[in-house]
């Protein structure tokens, strides 16, 4: 029997801050920058509104990478949220790290408003860095797993 | 020591500065103390123990004792001061209700280590110098305090008392201890290794949540893992992802408010090291944001509700330890 071979795709989270990165996502939208469809934006009103659950409950929902992205320090719409955000992805992404899991999968990017080709770079860079990595398996959840 | 303490509650029971006391009591077994109120000298007389086995951190306690009427009085060790010191940064614990008295430690028994010297039937225990005496069913029996003393009294950190009204005993010194060894040798595993590690330890889990309740930073009166829509809430881990994501989430709220007492890892059933999970978040702290220690003051502020300019990037992860 021939078992058909899929290449793998990796499913990509992105966590976008409203006013920069969602808005910068936008721009490469509509300048036709290409960057892979994989890549599942969700639009947050803060880099500093993803609480670390959020970033382990992705990973439990079959998520392969998750991608943080907010305003560059300094430009933040609520002043200072980026740089709460930072010191505390610092500390999970240590954390995760500490535990095994592969420190390639997560990632914070400062993406502005104004930096659609950034934003593209980034996604495509960072869905070739996960897709090297393989498939999720030691933050996965086997009762979330699709057949 | 017992003497002089229980002396000392009943003056000030007497006197009427505090209208009740948070001690210790016998528990089902001689190495079980569990912390418990008491009103009147008599229960005093009767209930209260202190030993090399009342290990229990009573700050957590005063969270709900201070909202009652009138003073309490309490007995805290040097790590405990650290932890009610937290507590009143954190506006948990009112401090004017209680009337602390501070007394020394030379380090607690881990029964544990008891055991495993073939130790039965325990009964009692008294400290003698550099040694424990141990009344068990089959005689008394010595051993050295090295080799039995807990695991977090073995690096401890302070035996300084950091807020007391009195002190019974002897005030300590902030010790220079090797307590992150442990944490830089997993460090410096490759990741293959400490993922094995992990799955090992976290998998015993049984998910009681004792490490949890003991905690003294965890004191939110609505916790996450209580929320059945959470999809985390009180069951035992049906994957291996939920170890992790409770042992994860449960350091991450704790992070940079942990006193490192080491109640957790005292706690746990299953014996699962879960200080060094806090320790890693703590020795994080120190390299990237600068020395800190919780509980050492009460106005300073955390430091992960606090920032600089120019905070290191996540990207640094990549940049230490091996791969």
């Amino acid at each position: 029997m021939q078992v058909e071979k899929k290449e793998f795709k990796p499913t990509i989270v992105a966590f976008c801050c409203n006013w920069c990165s969602y808005a910068g996502a936008d721009l490469s939208g509509t300048n036709r920058l290409n960057y892979p469809a994989n890549v599942k934006i969700i639009r947050v009103p803060c880099s500093c509104r993803v609480n670390p659950m959020f970033v382990l409950r992705a990973f439990q929902r079959g998520a392969d990478g998750v991608i943080i992205c907010g305003c560059h320090p300094g430009d933040c719409h609520y002043t200072t949220g980026n740089y709460y955000a930072r010191r505390r992805m610092t500390l999970l992404f240590s954390m995760l790290d500490f535990l095994g899991i592969e420190r390639d999968r997560t990632r914070l990017e400062w993406v502005s408003a104004a930096e659609g080709a950034k934003f593209a770079a980034t996604m495509n860079d960072f869905v070739e860095t996960v897709t090297k990595l393989g498939e999720n398996k030691r933050l996965e959840d086997l009762r979330c797993k699709k057949q | 020591m017992q003497e002089a303490m229980i002396k000392r509650a009943k003056e000030l029971l007497t006197d009427g500065t505090v209208n009740r006391v948070l001690g210790w009591q016998k528990g089902g077994v001689a190495y079980d103390a569990t912390p418990a109120v008491f009103d009147s000298a008599e229960a005093l007389e009767q209930g209260f123990v202190y030993d090399d086995f009342t290990a229990a951190n009573l700050s957590k306690y005063l969270v709900k004792e201070t909202k009652n009427e009138g003073k309490v009085l309490v007995f805290l060790k040097p790590c405990d001061t650290y932890s009610l010191n937290q507590l009143t940064k954190e506006h948990r614990v009112n401090r004017d209700n209680v009337y602390v008295i501070g007394v020394g430690c030379d380090g607690k028994a881990d029964v544990e280590k008891l055991r495993a010297q073939g130790m039965d039937g325990i009964l009692g225990i008294t400290a003698e110098g550099d040694n424990f005496v141990v009344e068990t069913l089959y005689g008394n029996k010595t051993v050295a305090k090295a080799d039995v003393l807990a695991e977090r009294c073995v690096v401890c950190k302070s035996r300084k008392l950091m807020t007391y009204d009195e002190i019974l005993g002897e005030d300590g010194e902030v010790i220079d201890s090797n307590r992150f060894d442990m944490v830089e040798q997993l460090e410096n595993m490759t990741s293959d290794q400490r993922y094995a590690f992990w799955q090992n330890e976290l998998s015993r889990c049984i998910r009681c949540n004792a490490c949890r309740n003991v905690c003294p930073a965890c004191t939110c009166e609505k916790c996450v893992f209580d929320n059945v829509n959470s999809g985390v809430a009180n069951t035992a881990a049906a994957d291996s992802f939920e170890e992790k994501l409770f042992h994860v989430i449960r350091a991450f709220h704790v992070a940079g408010r942990c006193t490192d007492c080491g109640e957790c890892s005292r706690v746990c059933p299953q014996g699962i090291p879960l200080h060094l999970l806090n320790r890693k978040f703590i020795k994080d702290i120190n390299e990237l944001y600068g020395e800190y220690q919780a509980g050492e003051d009460t106005d300073s502020r955390g430091p992960l509700t606090n920032f600089t300019y120019d905070d290191c990037e996540p990207s640094i992860v990549h940049e230490r330890g091996v791969e």
